[in-house]
């Protein structure tokens, strides 16, 4: 079986970002850029499936510009067999990154994909369900525990929901995205950086993969959230409920 | 320590992959495990004792086949640690360490070979650990990359002004600027680092952020040959994680150690080998630097300006003075440099800055602006009188590890990159014409390094006895004498020796930050970006645990707890109500503030 992992290059998650001074977004010029946490557990979930035995190849994709590599070049270094990098010069919105991964689905033919439950920089938390849509198979998302079946005809998944731990079984091919629980992605070591040199990584174009990209979200403005007031000290009760009343107007 | 610290390609302006020569991959051998731990395996002639004039043992030199290709993977019976080989292994990819490694392939190219070079850098990328004012003179990067300018290297904006202010409280006279930085450049260093990085990876050097090197390691004959790298996942309390991996030992024929002011493992071969003895260099002295980068208000910025103080908020007996340089994005560097043997053990760097941005001079600059970035690191200020005899068994030091910083200049970039690119000529006629890696402190001492901190060496060490006679020492060397007198003059004690007792001092009280010029720690750590993993064994490791209640706090007042702009150390009160010193190393800016100062002497 084969498994696919897509990962995201994201600002680093210890960066204090700050936005740009046109608004059109976050500054990420000589910013530290890193894999998205949440696509590490996703490949780390992955090697283990395949250290296990079930799988027989790990394969990394990213789709952004060239400094995408860096990205899967860590991605190969922690165990990963191959990458793809689908070039693409602006960064793409979830629908359109999963119409690129359903079409390399149908060339690479995975029995799992992964993907982290969400993006750090956008938060959106769509692009592993809309894969699962679009290629009509069954998806079990914020994963705290993957069971394979020894036949890998269906995986138990723990999902992490509001009210507790839900357990879903899901028929294979299928997607997962995973949370922050499900394990402790490893260290790519030296040597294994080495090696991951020597790993192949595919370039691809959108229109190698046949896939028409048309966004029909704009970004109009971007700014940061208002800077919180310091709270204030009241005196009693009754000057309390006259805040509450008359200038927070909640009741 | 960073966990995801991979970043194999570091430079935004050309992608190193489409443009770097065919790597040249390890070869495999099926080598048996050795069986002494410390000892190299048999095949490696280092254990022949005869020593050549090189260093290296003659049948080593010719023994071993010179070619890239003879990279060998060892694997050592020591808790299954991997061992790697290159021919040049550098430690730290700062402005000495690549400059180095790039002169070496430079080399390399010229004379139609190839040598190995790997970089190992603490840092998560190249360029993250990189702090510095900074006013780059191009001299040295003329030498090394004739073509920067056409290469998009981030050297933009020319230094417009000189402005030299004597502040007092609430005034700025304007004095003569004993500065000429026509020609150079207001920069971002890390930003510069990071575009070397770059050229140096198109050039095949293999570069490795996120890996610090923690020992070094020796040969039967106490040569250095190489160092290893930590183990990664293991706990605070020392216990292995799930994700623990152990370290590697990575080997090189030629180590170059550049790992900056106060190196760690540099100070450890400085040590060992008596570096500083060899020549009667003096102890080195040391300041803190404080800094900060504001985005300020468009009509207020000027681009290429620089300004320089002396005087308030430090008294005449503490050495130091505040920078301030306008980049491009309405961006300014603001800063303050503190010499580490002020006497008042009250006297608190970080609060002093604070307090600077309050003068009227700079607060009009800074009002209406927000501040982006906050850092600190320690620099050296010992000059011509400090330099170690540079080379050692096996390698050599160079940048400001060794210590080549212009003090009355401030300037210690282009010197740490000259010397960077001298030894590695040195290394490079070590290994492929046989000669000696002494050559590398011959050629520093024929250089326009050693010339120009001759000339210079008389500026700081005149502080010693006053700001007056500092400042008039400063006007005489600078007008008239320019270095020729036939005397040296010499450094006071050592950084940690010159604290006072407390009692002799009077307590010096700070105003509380305002919120808008001035910050609170918490506040300015945030900006800075430091990022430890929480679950991890302190890398700062005290000598003698009991010295700081003992010793720094009664009769110091705990000055540790004023001099890191970090605040990671504290003193807080244990079960029984006695003061007990806390390390919140997790706040660490790794500035090496403490190794310098401290009467707790650390331990790594």
């Amino acid at each position: 079986m084969k498994i696919l992992v897509a990962v995201k290059r994201v600002v680093d998650y210890a960066v204090k970002i700050r936005v740009k001074p046109d608004k059109t977004g976050v500054d990420t010029q000589n910013v530290k850029m890193s894999m998205n946490p949440f696509c590490e557990i996703a490949l780390e979930e992955a090697l283990r499936i395949k250290e296990a035995g079930f799988a027989k190849e790990v394969v990394a994709v990213s789709i952004g510009p060239s400094q995408c590599v860096d990205t899967l070049r860590t991605g190969l270094a922690m165990g990963a067999d191959r990458a793809i990098h689908v070039e693409a010069s602006s960064s793409f919105l979830p629908l359109s990154i999963a119409k690129i991964l359903k079409s390399l689905a149908d060339v690479e033919n995975p029995g799992l994909i992964f993907l982290g439950k969400q993006a750090i920089d956008d938060d959106c938390n769509q692009t592993g369900q809309m894969v699962a849509a679009l290629l009509g198979w069954p998806q079990a998302t914020f994963a705290s525990k993957v069971v394979l079946d020894k036949d890998k005809k269906f995986a138990t998944v723990d999902r992490e929901v509001d009210g507790g731990l839900e357990t879903l079984s899901i028929d294979l091919p299928a997607v997962i995205t995973t949370d922050l629980r499900l394990n402790q992605p490893r260290y790519a070591t030296l040597p294994n950086i080495m090696k991951a040199k020597s790993k192949p990584i595919k370039k691809m174009t959108l229109e190698d993969l046949k896939v028409d990209i048309k966004s029909d979200i704009e970004i109009v403005e971007v700014t940061e959230p208002p800077k919180r007031k310091s709270g204030v000290i009241v005196s009693s009760v009754d000057e309390l409920i006259d805040k509450l009343k008359n200038e927070a107007h909640v009741v | 320590m960073h966990r995801f610290l991979l970043k194999l390609s570091s430079s935004s302006f050309t992608n190193p992959l489409r443009n770097s020569k065919p790597l040249i991959l390890p070869r495999l051998l099926s080598s048996s495990p050795v069986t002494a731990s410390e000892s190299p395996p048999p095949s490696h002639p280092t254990t022949n004792r005869f020593l050549s004039p090189s260093g290296y043992p003659d049948s080593y030199r010719k023994s071993r086949p010179f070619s890239s290709n003879s990279r060998v993977r060892c694997i050592s019976s020591e808790a299954g640690r991997e061992c790697i080989e290159y021919d040049v292994l550098i430690i730290g990819a700062g402005p000495a360490g690549l400059s180095a490694a790039i002169r070496l392939k430079q080399l390399c190219l010229e004379k139609n070979t190839d040598l190995s070079v790997c970089v190992v850098e603490k840092g998560a990328e190249v360029g993250g650990h990189i702090i510095s004012g900074n006013v780059f003179e191009p001299l040295a990067l003329d030498e090394l990359l004739p073509h920067w300018r056409q290469e998009q290297a981030p050297i933009e904006i020319p230094a417009s002004s000189d402005k030299f202010w004597f502040l007092t409280k609430n005034r700025a006279i304007s004095l003569p600027s004993p500065f000429d930085n026509k020609g150079n450049y207001v920069i971002s260093l890390s930003q510069l680092v990071r575009w070397l990085g770059g050229k140096a990876e198109e050039l095949g050097i293999e570069i490795y952020p996120g890996f610090s090197a923690t020992e070094v390691l020796y040969d039967a004959s106490d040569k250095v040959v190489g160092i290893a790298t930590k183990d990664m996942g293991i706990s605070k309390d020392g216990s292995k994680k799930e994700t623990f991996q152990p370290g590697v030992d990575i080997k090189g024929r030629v180590t170059l150690f550049a790992e900056g002011c106060r190196g760690s493992l540099s100070e450890k071969i400085i040590k060992k080998y008596k570096l500083r003895e060899e020549v009667n260099a003096q102890h080195q002295t040391y300041a803190l630097g404080i800094k900060e980068v504001w985005e300020i208000d468009e009509s207020k910025h000027n681009p290429g300006e620089v300004i320089h103080t002396l005087g308030w908020p430090l008294d005449p007996k503490t050495y130091g003075g505040s920078f301030l340089y306008h980049m491009n994005d309405r961006q300014v560097a603001l800063g303050l440099v503190v010499a580490l043997n002020y006497k008042n053990p009250f006297l608190n760097p970080y609060e002093e800055f604070q307090k600077l941005k309050h003068h009227p001079a700079i607060k009009r600059i800074l009002e209406g602006g927000t501040v982006l970035q906050y850092g600190a690191r320690t620099l050296n200020e010992g000059g011509f009188q400090s330099i170690p005899y540079p080379v050692f068994p096996g390698g050599a030091i160079i940048g400001c590890s060794a210590g080549f910083l212009n003090v009355p200049k401030i300037k210690g970039t282009h010197t740490a990159m000259k010397s960077g690119m001298l030894a590695a000529e040195a290394a490079f006629g070590a290994l492929h014409e046989g000669s000696n890696m002494n050559t590398y402190w011959d050629n520093l001492r024929d250089s326009w390094v050693w010339k120009e901190l001759y000339a210079a060496r008389n500026y700081r060490p005149a502080f010693e006895y006053g700001l007056i006679p500092g400042l008039a020492v400063s006007a005489m060397e600078h007008y008239v004498l320019k270095g020729k007198v036939p005397f040296t003059l010499k450094h006071g004690k050592a950084d940690h020796e010159a604290t006072d007792l407390a009692r002799k001092c009077k307590p010096i009280e700070y105003p509380k930050p305002d919120g808008v010029l001035s910050f609170d720690v918490p506040t300015s750590l945030y900006r800075s970006n430091t990022n430890h993993d929480h679950d991890q064994p302190s890398h700062l490791r005290l000598k003698d645990p009991k010295i700081p209640e003992k010793v720094n706090l009664p009769e110091y007042a705990a000055p540790e707890s004023r001099y890191c702009p970090a605040r990671v150390y504290e003193y807080v009160e244990d079960e029984e109500g006695k003061p007990k010193l806390q390390i919140n190393a997790q706040n660490c800016l790794h500035c090496k503030v403490w190794h310098v100062t401290s009467k707790i002497q650390s331990k790594t």
